[in-house]
């Protein structure tokens, strides 16, 4: 067989391997050098994996030549290739950039295993997207976890540990509940693999413990990705973290989560057995509603903009399950959409952030002023990504809130509210970043001129990249959205 | 120390049997009860008694922390590195079915080698966090 058919097993196989050769390179520079080019050779897996489905339609691989539905088997179609592609994307841009914010965030001799932990995380975030495999996909958010959790401890400060703490036992209920719930499918369909418990559910789908299954992994995940009111390991784990790793799990982490939600709620539940249609509409719509509303508000009164990125990521989160939620194309596709577009908006907003660490050594508002003539580039890209964040026209940000919007309207009513609130929280996103632009750029520094100079072209260029990318998908929108339209009608069981 | 001379001279000829125990149970887990981890964590238990008697640095003598690290990793090398060499010899990703002349044979190496780079990446990570823990605060 040639290499190209085992592409989904080295998507994972590949960085699950080299994250324990990493952790035997002393020599910090050498283990950085490693990880990237690793990561780079993962996002051409991903890529050739995406052009593989969108040709071929879904590739399954049987792990170890054991078939489904006893085996494990690794199921690759539009919605995970797409999953793979954002994952793999952020990890070849931001690994890059880690170089010099690790260096100075990170002990020396810690480097190596940072670099494994980092891979190591890389593994399960690509694992999850990629199985389909109830079970493997627990095994993968345990690796995914239980590496952030150390990545995140990583930092100089010592509130990264108390941080890293509280999302360990906050994560570990999570995936507790997830795992109960896995359980009780199992007991009542006898199975794991995913596409086999879709099938076999709708016999048993009116018993009490499936309905006690829906509940559990709907929590459970919500608790990974962080849905208000489950956002609370959030915003400390972002603001501590070292910054290549909030820039790195914010774009990736509760990505992945919401789209094992999506995987569980449309594929396993099913659209015709009525649990998801209940759990989006009656359950989870309210709380993207105040998740995005609460996370503005209280965004804006933060003076950490590290903080501040973190809760502007819990309305975002609001954003993305609010379109799933809404049950139609348009609706699903503004979700899926935006799960890519907000990985480029908030990687870059966070990269910027690392950037104004390196020269300042503090991401705090009232130690920004004037910052914008010392780092222009720098502050230039936060103005850009702060604009796709808001929603501008020519950025990503408006394409997710028009179709949002859009997908809002349709329904009439109720939509014509939501589409207000949604209105509303851009409004508040706007104030939230004009304070930061307004220290930047008009109080006077108290910095002399020679003290704080533009970072690193190393920082510098990974971060333009993804502002870039920003405006590029803001224009040319056939990749992103023809992608996440195809993968909203798979999930919704819709012909195109 | 005088004190500790009973326990000492007791594990010091237990610890011979406690390895070898650590031995069978991980070759003999494809047959019976047992495997790399259990194993992994009987072999370890044997260095961490040791350890707890004759101290860190004697133990740290043994199985210094540098190459304690090395395991960790080459445990965890060797079971990824076994999946590649399935599909270098043609099968799927831990496909053992080509690891030998017939399936049943392939089956029965891949799962030693498997199980082995279980074993020595587990008993390396229970020294490492003994030797972490009691290394606390000596530098």
């Amino acid at each position: 067989m040639s290499v190209a058919a085992h592409l989904p097993a080295l998507q994972v196989a590949l960085p699950l391997i080299a994250a324990p050769l990493c952790s035997l390179l002393r020599r910090p520079g050498v283990a950085w050098g490693f990880a990237t080019l690793v990561s780079w050779v993962v996002l051409v897996i991903a890529a050739l994996l995406l052009a593989q489905v969108l040709s071929e339609g879904t590739l399954i691989y049987e792990m170890g030549g054991w078939a489904a539905p006893w085996g494990i088997i690794y199921e690759v179609d539009t919605i995970n290739a797409f999953m793979l592609l954002i994952v793999a994307a952020i990890g070849a841009i931001v690994t890059p950039y880690a170089r010099h914010t690790v260096t100075a965030e990170v002990p020396a001799e810690q480097h190596n295993l940072f670099y494994a932990a980092w891979l190591l995380c890389l593994t399960g975030l690509l694992g999850i997207a990629i199985t389909g495999d109830a079970f493997n996909v627990f095994v993968f958010l345990e690796i995914s976890s239980l590496s952030s959790y150390v990545l995140i401890a990583a930092s100089n400060d010592r509130r990264a540990l108390t941080a890293a703490y509280q999302y360990l036992v906050l994560g570990t209920i999570g995936a507790t509940f997830y795992l109960i719930g896995v359980g009780l499918i199992y007991m009542m369909t006898g199975t794991l693999n995913i596409s086999d418990m879709a099938e076999r559910l709708p016999d048993v789908a009116n018993t009490r413990p499936i309905r006690a299954a829906a509940g559990f992994i709907t929590v459970g995940i919500a608790l990974k990705f962080a849905l208000f009111p489950l956002h609370l390991w959030l915003p400390n784990a972002y603001t501590y973290a070292p910054s290549a790793v909030s820039a790195f799990l914010a774009a990736t982490a509760t990505k992945v989560s919401i789209y094992v939600l999506l995987r569980f709620e449309f594929v396993v539940f099913g659209v015709d057995i009525g649990i998801a249609n209940f759990h989006f509409s009656e359950f989870l719509m309210p709380l993207c509603v105040l998740a995005f509303l609460a996370g503005s508000t209280v965004a804006i009164f933060q003076n950490d903009v590290k903080r501040l990125l973190a809760y502007s990521s819990v309305a975002q989160i609001g954003y993305m399950v609010l379109g799933v939620s809404f049950y139609s194309l348009d609706g699903m596709t503004a979700g899926i959409v935006h799960l890519f577009n907000h990985a480029m908006i908030k990687s870059a907003l966070f990269m910027v952030m690392g950037c104004i660490m390196l020269r300042v050594g503090s991401v705090q508002i009232k130690d920004l002023h004037g910052i914008g003539r010392h780092m222009p580039w720098t502050m230039f890209a936060f103005v850009l990504g702060g604009l796709s964040l808001i929603g501008v026209p020519l950025t990503v940000g408006f394409i997710s809130k028009w179709y949002l919007i859009l997908g809002a309207l349709e329904e009439g009513g109720y939509g014509f509210a939501i589409a207000a609130a949604v209105l509303i929280s851009s409004l508040l996103s706007v104030i939230y970043i004009w304070r930061v632009v307004e220290v930047a750029y008009f109080k006077p520094s108290p910095h002399g001129a020679a003290e704080i100079t533009e970072a690193p072209l190393g920082m510098l260029i990974p971060t333009w990249l993804l502002i870039g990318a920003n405006i590029y998908f803001g224009v040319q929108t056939d990749l992103t959205v023809g992608v996440a339209r195809q993968a909203a009608a798979l999930l919704l069981g819709i012909d195109l | 120390m005088i004190h500790h001379l009973i326990p000492r001279v007791v594990v010091k000829l237990l610890i011979p049997f406690v390895l070898l125990f650590g031995l069978y149970v991980q070759f003999h887990g494809d047959f019976g009860p047992g495997g790399g981890f259990q194993a992994g964590v009987i072999f370890a238990a044997a260095f961490i008694l040791y350890a707890m008697l004759f101290g860190l640095d004697h133990a740290q003598r043994v199985f210094p922390a540098g190459v304690i690290s090395f395991f960790v990793a080459a445990g965890l090398i060797l079971y990824a590195g076994v999946g590649f060499a399935s599909i270098v010899l043609g099968g799927n990703y831990l496909d053992y079915d080509v690891l030998a002349h017939d399936p049943v044979h392939g089956q029965h190496r891949g799962i030693l080698w498997i199980e082995l780079g279980v074993g020595i990446t587990v008993a390396a990570v229970i020294v490492k966090i003994f030797y972490m823990f009691s290394g606390r605060g000596r530098d």
